[in-house]
């Protein structure tokens, strides 16, 4: 199971049948896995990794620390899923240390970030700070390295 | 002006360039095509291993080793030895070369005398003739066949044996073949050797890169050990192929004449490939297990397309090479390859590169990644469906 989700994870391109030559499992059994884990809401999406910066497509992605006021009983899952709902926002995390949550946002220029910090996020109550960084250049994410040579290096006059 | 071809050996001069120079060339001309011709992995060498000679170089590492190598990777040699293929040897029963070609070099001149008779069987890579013949050797070829699944057999070996025999160069995982020998294939071939004074040079550089098979050494089976010297390296396994690192393994006595003939033709390896090694060994078992796995894969995507084109191929069970049959539309292989070169722009390997028992086939690479090879595999396809 878990090497089934290790090669998933770095190729979800992979289809049922390689997986069952990888694994040594059969064609159909991997597929039932897949599906039992998709419905487990174990795999909960397949992606692409896209270098934006590639294509006429502007995109500006800053990382917001955001202080909140924990609430009774519901401690920071209440303001999770409340910020979570926002398209804006990519990724979202609970952090340890010295502030609360980690939000990744994307937008099309840094005016639309800025403004949704502004009149969005900060405004939500319980939100007491934000604190804003604009990422300036992608160089690996969620272990792809960018902008590696998509050349092959390899000489071909030898056997 | 002086005539510069009469200085030159006599032995040198008549050994043969390699055949598909021409091929190279014209592929080389062509510019953008989508290449299966490569024999090294795709893969960057594992960063971890490359970190450690980085780090060799911040510490001042800089000097020679000893001729045979740094104790430490000798010693790591031994355990990755017992580990992997349950091989007993000892540090001086190692040396350290620069890559497995010198290996062969050294194994091969250390081990004949001029007249001796070294059997090889072929297809096969393309050192093993010249290197034999520089030595004053003669080299004595035998085809294996696609219906014994390109296996050296025993009664092959038995035939092509003679009171000159001396030395039996055994080139298993098989590039180009993609063939491996099995325990009880390796067994019969022992029988045949095993009274007579024949050594045994086991050409083991794609030992890790077998699927399905742990990979059998020779020198296992009962009796061969003190008759055969191991060539091996971190090419393949590591995906270190420009590190240029290798190793032997064999009977002490000989290990200490290889390495006089190293000592004086490379003084040692190059230090930092050396430091790298020494990682690979302690912790590269995993990338093993990892890049082993996504041959694996295209293995298979490779072999069943080559089938659904419909040309005869069998599935090879080493190294990351496959063998097809390409001889059943009244060309020759390199003429197959030149046209399916200029035509559909795709490039693979004239069998003919291989021996003159390659004539019909073609190798084909597999160390590519599956997008590359399926772009590859549809052209292959249209060129055979035009010409059939």
């Amino acid at each position: 199971m878990e090497k089934l989700l290790n090669l998933l994870a770095k190729d979800a391109t992979l289809t049922p049948k390689e997986l069952s030559l990888m694994l040594q499992k059969e064609e159909g059994d991997i597929k039932n896995m897949i599906r039992q884990l998709e419905k487990e809401g174990v795999i909960l999406g397949y992606q692409a990794v896209i270098d934006w910066d590639k294509t006429d497509k502007e995109t500006v992605t800053a990382l917001i620390e955001v202080k909140v006021m924990p609430q009774r009983d519901d401690g920071f899952d209440k303001i999770a899923q409340k910020l979570q709902n926002y398209p804006e926002i990519k990724s979202l995390y609970l952090m340890s240390g010295g502030f609360d949550f980690t939000v990744l946002i994307e937008g099309r220029t840094m005016k639309e970030v800025a403004y949704f910090v502004a009149r969005k996020l900060a405004p939500i109550e319980y939100v007491t700070a934000t604190a804003t960084h604009f990422v300036l250049k992608t160089y690996k994410y969620n272990g792809v390295v960018y902008n590696m040579p998509t050349r092959d290096l390899r000489e071909n006059d030898q056997i | 002006m002086i005539d510069h071809e009469k200085f030159l050996s006599e032995t040198l001069r008549d050994i043969k360039p390699s055949g598909i120079r021409k091929f190279f060339d014209l592929l080389a001309d062509m510019g953008d095509v989508t290449a299966l011709t490569v024999g090294q992995p795709d893969f960057v060498t594992p960063w971890h291993i490359r970190e450690a000679a980085i780090d060799s170089l911040e510490r001042g590492h800089t000097y020679y080793t000893s001729n045979s190598g740094l104790p430490e990777l000798r010693g790591e040699v031994c355990k990755y030895m017992k580990r992997r293929f349950e091989l007993d040897y000892s540090a001086d029963e190692v040396l350290i070369t620069v890559g497995g070609s010198e290996a062969i070099d050294v194994a091969i001149r250390a081990l004949t005398n001029p007249g001796d008779e070294v059997i090889i069987p072929m297809p096969s890579f393309v050192c093993y003739e010249p290197i034999a013949r520089m030595a004053g050797a003669v080299p004595v070829i035998i085809n294996t066949k696609e219906e014994n699944g390109f296996k050296l057999t025993a009664e092959e070996l038995s035939a092509a044996i003679t009171e000159r025999t001396k030395l039996l160069v055994l080139p298993y995982p098989n590039n180009p073949t993609g063939a491996i020998l099995e325990k009880s294939e390796l067994q019969a071939l022992a029988a045949v050797i095993r009274d007579r004074d024949i050594a045994i040079l086991s050409d083991e550089i794609y030992a890790e890169l077998t699927y399905g098979k742990r990979h059998v050494s020779i020198a296992s089976i009962d009796g061969m050990r003190e008759r055969t010297v191991i060539a091996s390296g971190f090419s393949k396994a590591y995906a270190m192929t420009g590190w240029r690192l290798g190793y032997l393994c064999g009977p002490s006595v000989w290990l200490k004449q290889m390495t006089k003939l190293h000592q004086y033709a490379i003084m040692c390896a190059p230090t930092m490939s050396q430091f790298a090694a020494v990682e690979a060994l302690k912790n590269g078992d995993g990338d093993i297990a990892e890049m082993t796995a996504e041959y694996d894969r295209r293995r298979t995507v490779i072999y069943e397309g080559l089938q659904e084109i419909g040309l005869p191929v069998m599935m090879p069970e080493g190294a990351f090479y496959i063998y097809p049959y390409i001889g059943g539309f009244g060309l020759t292989s390199e003429e197959f390859c030149e046209r399916l070169l200029k035509e559909e722009k795709c490039a693979i390997v004239p069998g003919t590169a291989f021996g003159e028992c390659g004539e019909g086939y073609a190798r084909i690479s597999y160390a590519y990644s599956v997008r590359h090879i399926e772009e590859a595999l549809e052209k292959i396809k249209r060129f055979v469906e035009k010409i059939k």
